[in-house]
């Protein structure tokens, strides 16, 4: 590695600012310089190529740390049972708790299957997925579409719409309580005007409904951003070419604006289904799973059977956490398989 | 040269595991402070302005203990005035209250103490549940014969199953199940309340004449009963439910009483008699109907003793209301007895200063003080022989607790077995969840008699794994 020298003063009088850069750089270039002794024996031994394994290092820890060793601890303890805390104290189970959650008469009904509220909770998953992905990826991209048209108070729209973005999940889900209990915001304006009192948080299909577009109001703001970030990277001439060859609005969003956004959608699409299959926050503090199991989704099963019962079975959680990140690992490979295809055509 | 970048790529990765396995511990939860006077300023100029004497104690000797609390009405505060008193007596010894959620105690507490970062000492509720974090104070307690004589019974709650001597806590409250009425809107819609006239008024009477009172006053809802498994047991086992088989063994699926209280409860909620926000748009397995009861939306309410400090203070003189004794069943007029216990945690590094702690905060009269000021039933037998000054010049709170007092005799013998069980609460979790089901049509009557009773199997069989 090269030595890196302090820059030398270009002019005799020198300014405050200049004073100032002059010390940064002699600070960064004592810095570089004390690395640079560190480093140039250990590049020597390893070679350069290999430096960069080096550089990589202290990310990799905490990948290592937060990421890699909890996951490796998961699959041991899916196949641990007992109710300790300590892997050396849990008796080996081997797949008997993957036994457990798939152990159905038929795996279309809950009720024929050992544990139930997995398979329940599985279903529930699904709806939300589809409905929430495919409603959200939708609202946001007309969002981003109108937003990237020269309206008027545009800059104010875009911060309207991103605003929720910025709310903890727990005030959302407690502000949306608030609006749709039996004697929330919405019952009282509705009771106002003559109607009837509409049981929102008794229902299940209210509630999944209820819980769906909150869910995508609270999270469309991010995903319309990224959209719209990929409409304004579209070059302008694209349009005028079309518009010559005669293309109308339809035209030139069907065959110009949507290919071109085709893989921003596709980013759009991985980032909101992972987060969709994974959602908890704003539902546990909404409805808690309700009614019944209604709302029970994948973590919240998890994270029910793991800790909030007084028999803690964690060898349980952990298998259906498995069963979460294969599944996820699938989705993803997917999309990714289907962006590849869908860049090389 | 590939080969060896994958090599050293393994090998570094392998490294990072390595120091990810091998860092050490985290510190105790429970440390000696640092210097005091960083510690805490307030309490230890509180404590020094009291023994001047003890001013000159090395900073370093002080010993700060953490207490898991959490509070229903105003005990936190209660408990912080107490400890700040013996603070101000023991300058070596801080006590860093943390109030919690009652949430936390129930779910994350047990991790903590599982992972042997728990605080020094708890309050906690599942009393035979966590038996097995709790430290034993006998070796440390001056006259231990003072707990036997004055918590004797209630100590082998606290204790793991086998284990007829340890001494790991004392009740900071004992409390009943049972109801409450808006006696104000009984008044109102001229309905008289079958209590005043009878010593034994079924569960039926009582919803007949709450939903009279609730239809001549516009109240929304006649009943209401907390979420939990623990309330509902009483109602069970008022109508004759058995519980535990012969041997001592949670058997529900095949017992018809409970099976009643349950087709009851479900009924109850077809028919508009009690509020459904409380046990169907609430999931998890706790949620309790006090606010409504404050709100006035329902004439009866079913809960238990603890709530009282809070209506003294919250309802003061909006409404008047009273405790009514446990409505009747084939199975007596019940309800389930319970209770809170501050208990001594095994992890701690300090078991003599812990020891010390509750010591004074289980003397006689700072437990009556504690009694007095929260209008908590004190589980102390020397208190319940002399009576508790209750500090409360409302008479609803005064006779509330009168009331639930003269429920502890008529309290069903099964009902305290069922309290001194290790795994009540894997009983009471899956009686919500699986009635909560019920509730919304996913599970039939039959169905839910036989998933409570899988549950409870399979929560055992973890547990004794």
């Amino acid at each position: 590695m090269e030595q890196i020298d302090t820059p030398r003063p270009t002019a005799p009088a020198a300014g405050i600012g200049e004073l100032l850069g002059r010390a940064f750089y002699a600070a960064f270039g004592a810095v570089m310089n004390t690395l640079d002794l560190v480093m140039t024996p250990i590049q020597r031994a390893i070679g350069v190529r290999n430096m960069a394994y080096l550089f990589v290092l202290p990310n990799l820890l905490i990948f290592a740390v937060f990421v890699l060793a909890p996951m490796l601890l998961n699959f041991y303890y899916a196949m641990t049972g007992g109710t300790a805390l300590f892997p050396q104290d849990r008796p080996f189970v081997g797949m008997a708790n993957f036994g457990t959650l798939f152990d159905c008469g038929n795996f279309l009904d809950p009720n024929t299957c050992r544990e139930d509220r997995f398979w329940r909770a599985v279903y529930n998953t699904a709806i939300f997925v589809i409905f929430q992905v495919g409603v959200m990826v939708l609202v946001s991209l007309i969002t981003a579409l109108v937003l990237n048209r020269k309206i008027k108070a545009r800059g104010f729209f875009r911060s309207v719409y991103f605003y929720p973005v910025l709310l903890s999940p727990v005030v959302v889900a407690l502000i949306w309580k608030w609006i749709l209990q039996r004697d929330g915001v919405l019952n009282a304006a509705a009771l106002a005007m003559g109607f009837e009192r509409i049981p929102f948080m008794l229902n299940a299909n209210w509630t999944t409904i209820w819980v769906i577009a909150i869910s995508i109001w609270a999270q469309m703001g991010f995903y319309t951003l990224i959209l719209l970030a990929g409409l304004q990277a579209i070059p302008r001439e694209m349009y005028e070419a079309s518009a010559i060859d005669g293309a109308g609005n339809w035209h030139s969003f069907r065959f110009v604006t949507l290919p071109l956004l085709m893989p921003t959608m596709f980013v759009v699409l991985v980032l909101s289904l992972i987060r969709a299959v994974q959602i908890f926050d704003h539902i546990f503090v909404l409805t808690a799973g309700g009614p019944g199991t209604a709302t029970l989704y994948l973590v919240q099963y998890i994270y029910n059977t793991g800790f909030s019962n007084q028999v803690q079975r964690f060898g349980l959680a952990s298998a259906a956490s498995v069963v979460l990140g294969v599944t996820l690992l699938i989705f993803t490979l997917i999309q990714l398989r289907l962006s590849r295809s869908s860049d090389s055509t | 040269m590939k080969q060896k970048s994958w090599l050293l790529f393994t090998l570094l990765l392998i490294g990072a595991l390595l120091t990810t396995m091998c860092a050490p511990a985290p510190a105790p939860a429970a440390e000696p402070a640092a210097p005091a006077e960083e510690a805490a300023p307030a309490e230890e100029a509180a404590a020094e302005e009291a023994a001047p004497a003890e001013e000159a104690a090395p900073a370093g000797d002080v010993v700060e203990l953490r207490m898991a609390w959490y509070t229903d009405g105003n005990e936190d505060i209660v408990m912080r005035d107490l400890l700040d008193r013996f603070e101000a007596e023991n300058p070596d010894i801080k006590v860093v209250l943390d109030t919690v959620a009652y949430q936390s105690i129930l779910e994350n507490l047990p991790i903590q103490l599982a992972a042997g970062e728990g605080p020094d000492m708890a309050r906690v509720t599942d009393l035979g549940g966590l038996a097995r974090y709790y430290l034993d104070l006998r070796p440390y307690l001056s006259d231990a014969a003072y707990w036997e004589e004055n918590f004797g019974p209630f100590l082998s709650w606290l204790r793991v199953p086998g284990n007829t001597d340890a001494i790991h806590g004392f009740m900071t409250q004992l409390t009943v199940t049972g109801p409450f009425i808006n006696r104000t809107l009984f008044e109102q819609a001229g309905v008289p309340v079958p209590s005043d006239t009878s010593d034994q008024v079924t569960w039926e009477e009582w919803a007949e004449a709450t939903r009279q009172v609730a239809e001549a006053t516009g109240t929304p809802f006649a009943m209401a009963m907390d979420r939990s498994g623990h309330r509902f047991a009483g109602a069970a086992i008022s109508m004759g439910a058995q519980i535990f088989d012969e041997e001592g063994y949670p058997a529900i699926a095949g017992d018809e009483a409970f099976r009643h209280a349950a087709e009851m409860l479900l009924q109850w909620h077809e028919d508009g008699t009690m509020i459904p926000d409380v046990w169907i748009s609430s999931g998890g397995s706790y949620a309790a109907a006090n606010e409504q009861f404050i709100n006035a939306q329902v004439v009866m309410y079913v809960s238990g003793s603890w709530q009282i400090g809070q209506f003294n203070e919250k309802i003061g003189d909006a409404f008047d209301w009273s405790a009514v004794p446990n409505p009747c069943g084939p199975g007596g007029c019940t309800g389930v007895p319970g209770g809170a216990a501050l208990v001594a945690i095994a992890d701690t590094e300090h078991p003599e200063e812990v020891a010390r702690v509750m010591e004074y905060l289980s003397s006689e009269e700072i437990l009556a003080e504690f009694s007095a000021r929260t209008l908590f039933i004190p589980g102390h037998l020397g208190l319940a022989e002399t009576g508790v000054d209750f500090d409360t010049d409302v008479p609803s709170a005064k006779a509330a607790l009168d009331v639930f007092a003269a429920q502890v005799p008529q309290l069903s013998p099964i009902a305290y077995q069922f309290q001194g069980y290790t795994y009540n609460r894997a009983i009471m979790n899956a009686t919500t969840d699986r009635l909560g089901q019920a509730l919304v049509g996913e599970l039939t009557l039959d169905e839910t008699m036989t998933r409570i009773q899988e549950d409870i199997d399979a929560a055992i069989a973890e547990a004794t794994q």
